[in-house]
């Protein structure tokens, strides 16, 4: 059975009359990469923030290695690291300086223990210099650094490849997979990118709007929704030919605006793509999706909408 | 907790604006006392209005402990907004800055980070506080020598060179008292805001205000300007009367205690229960 490591229940924050998080049941267990998926102003952040005891939930509790958040604030901490948002330091100090005031909020840490967490995030040789000169990428894989200061079982990162270039994003994503890997680190990653999670998470948490959509393991989520691929070809009637013959491996399809929306499993993609082309279709695109990424699209869209 | 103060400290003193207020101190204090200097003892007399056509003096009046007296005498009113640069970013810098995120999620109570937070400002008030008498009396007496002390209020009163050390002494203890209860209020507005000049303005705005109510002669004013703070921030002035009325001091005292308590337990309130949302 899966160790608990975290559980949230019925976890609530309200501002005012709007609830920014309602209900919320969440469970992390051991050894998990755990995706916290959600559009932007989906309620992450305050979730993390109540997790991490920046916040007081409005109702609920919270449980971290089996200890209360409310009544044993510290112990619950204890073996827990994190970085909430973008990272922010004292910028007038060093990085190891800055490393050395938060290890001592932590009941201290070695040296040692600084240079290494520097060096797993790539910073040695700028240790010595003030955050200030930093760029952004190098303050969050500081950030990523003071996360991991106290060697805890359980790493929050809250949303940390944003405003990242792709090199930066490829690098965090290539460190988080190492914490998980290596170091046997239990992960909460929190993004509003699906693909980021697919990429390194087990399990995943999707809100929206404060509210729990769905949760399990990434890999079920996704293959359990419906699977269907868009193709963008031509003619048509080539298509809608070849579709016909190809009753064995397609289930349905329906056209769309010019594509066609087909629901097949995605093993058998090569084998529709060779026999569009020996159909003599032009085939533009064979774009695989899947219901859980429409849905996610949607709340983001929906969401962009709301903030534009 | 010693650690934690100590990496307060370390926060605190490589910080630029901790030096402003000791920059501007160290500026003005030998300025003026040089100043002083330069006119003799035309500042005495001037001062005095007259009043050596009627009295006869001998010796040095017009010496260091005269001008340090002086010095404490002028600069007290600003000196609050001094402290306030830096207790009011104790707790407001770290909203400000985005701290607070890295600082509250580690496995120390707000209590302990509060309370480091806390003696960490009252040692930065008292080293501030002995640094303005440190120069000010050390330079004065450099530069006019010793001699008795000759204070000039509604009467004239000569106290002897002998008092004058030990009545100094316990007047800067007093001032530190006072400082202590202004950094203390500052603490307080800055444990509400997530900007550090709110604390700032909001404490010499209440200081302002106060000192409105304590010095108007209005009868309405009359019962609330004995709780009012600014009623007794020239408490230290009394150490320099004969005799001293240590039954005021001792009233002066608990006031400003109770205004530190009542400010100090007012931010730990705010401190523990504040939502961090920067």
């Amino acid at each position: 059975m899966n160790e608990n490591i975290l559980q949230t229940r019925q976890l609530g924050k309200r501002y005012g009359k709007r609830w920014a998080v309602k209900n919320l049941n969440l469970e992390v267990h051991r050894g998990d990469v755990f995706g916290f998926l959600g559009p932007n102003g989906a309620g992450k952040s305050t979730t993390i923030r109540m997790i991490l005891s920046l916040i007081k939930p409005t109702i609920g509790e919270t449980e971290l290695f089996g200890y209360s958040l409310k009544s044993n604030r510290s112990d619950a901490l204890r073996r827990v690291g994190g970085i909430v948002e973008k990272p922010d330091f004292y910028l007038y100090l060093s990085a190891y300086k800055n490393l050395e005031i938060i290890g001592a909020l932590s009941g201290g840490v070695r040296r040692k223990k600084i240079l290494e967490v520097l060096d797993l995030v790539g910073l040695t040789s700028r240790a010595a210099d003030r955050v200030k000169t930093y760029s952004h990428g190098m303050k969050q894989r500081l950030g990523i650094a003071q996360a991991l200061l106290s060697d805890p079982e359980l790493v929050i990162l809250d949303e940390p490849t944003n405003g990242l270039d792709p090199q930066g994003m490829k690098e965090v994503r290539g460190l988080i997979v190492h914490l998980s890997r290596e170091q046997k680190k239990t992960i909460i990653l929190s993004s509003h990118l699906l693909n980021e999670i697919e990429i390194v998470a087990n399990r995943m948490v999707i809100i929206n709007d404060g509210e729990l959509v769905v949760q399990g393991d990434v890999s079920k989520l996704l293959d359990e929704g419906e699977k269907y691929v868009v193709i963008q070809a031509q003619p048509q009637k080539k298509v809608e030919a070849v579709l016909q013959r190809l009753k064995n491996i397609i289930g349905k399809y329906a056209v769309k605006d010019r594509t066609f929306e087909v629901w097949m499993d995605f093993a058998d993609i090569p084998e529709l793509n060779k026999a569009l082309v020996r159909a003599g279709v032009l085939v533009e695109a064979l774009i695989p999706k899947r219901s859980l990424e429409d849905l996610f699209l949607s709340m983001t869209e929906h969401s962009n909408e709301v903030s534009t | 907790m010693i650690r934690l103060i100590y990496y307060e400290l370390i926060k605190i003193f490589l910080k630029k604006r901790t030096y402003l207020g000791f920059g501007i101190v160290l500026v003005i204090v030998p300025l003026v006392e040089v100043a002083m200097k330069l006119e003799g003892g035309r500042f005495l007399t001037v001062a005095m209005r007259g009043l050596s056509k009627d009295f006869l003096f001998f010796g040095n009046i017009f010496n260091g402990w005269f001008v340090a007296h002086q010095i404490m005498n002028s600069l007290w009113l600003h000196i609050p907004l001094l402290i306030s640069f830096v207790a009011g970013d104790q707790l407001a810098g770290e909203a400000t800055a985005g701290t607070y995120r890295l600082i509250l999620i580690r496995p120390v109570s707000r209590t302990r980070i509060f309370i480091s937070k806390y003696i960490t400002t009252l040692i930065y008030t008292v080293i501030f506080v002995f640094f303005l008498a440190a120069l000010s009396i050390g330079l004065a007496l450099a530069l006019l020598g010793r001699g008795d002390l000759i204070i000039l209020n509604r009467n004239i009163l000569l106290l002897p060179e002998s008092e004058v050390a030990w009545r100094f002494i316990i007047a800067y203890l007093l001032a530190a008292l006072t400082m202590i209860a202004i950094a203390s209020i500052s603490f307080f507005f800055s444990s509400f805001v997530e900007n550090a000049i709110g604390p700032i303005v909001a404490t010499m705005g209440l200081l302002i205000v106060c000192t409105v109510i304590t010095v108007m002669p209005v009868e309405m004013f009359e019962i609330p300007k004995k709780f009012l703070f600014t009623r007794y921030m020239d408490m230290w002035q009394k150490i320099f009367l004969d005799p001293i009325p240590w039954n005021e001091v001792k009233i002066g005292i608990l006031y400003m205690s109770a205004w530190t308590l009542a400010a100090v337990l007012g931010a730990w309130g705010v401190f523990v229960e504040k939502d961090i949302l920067s």
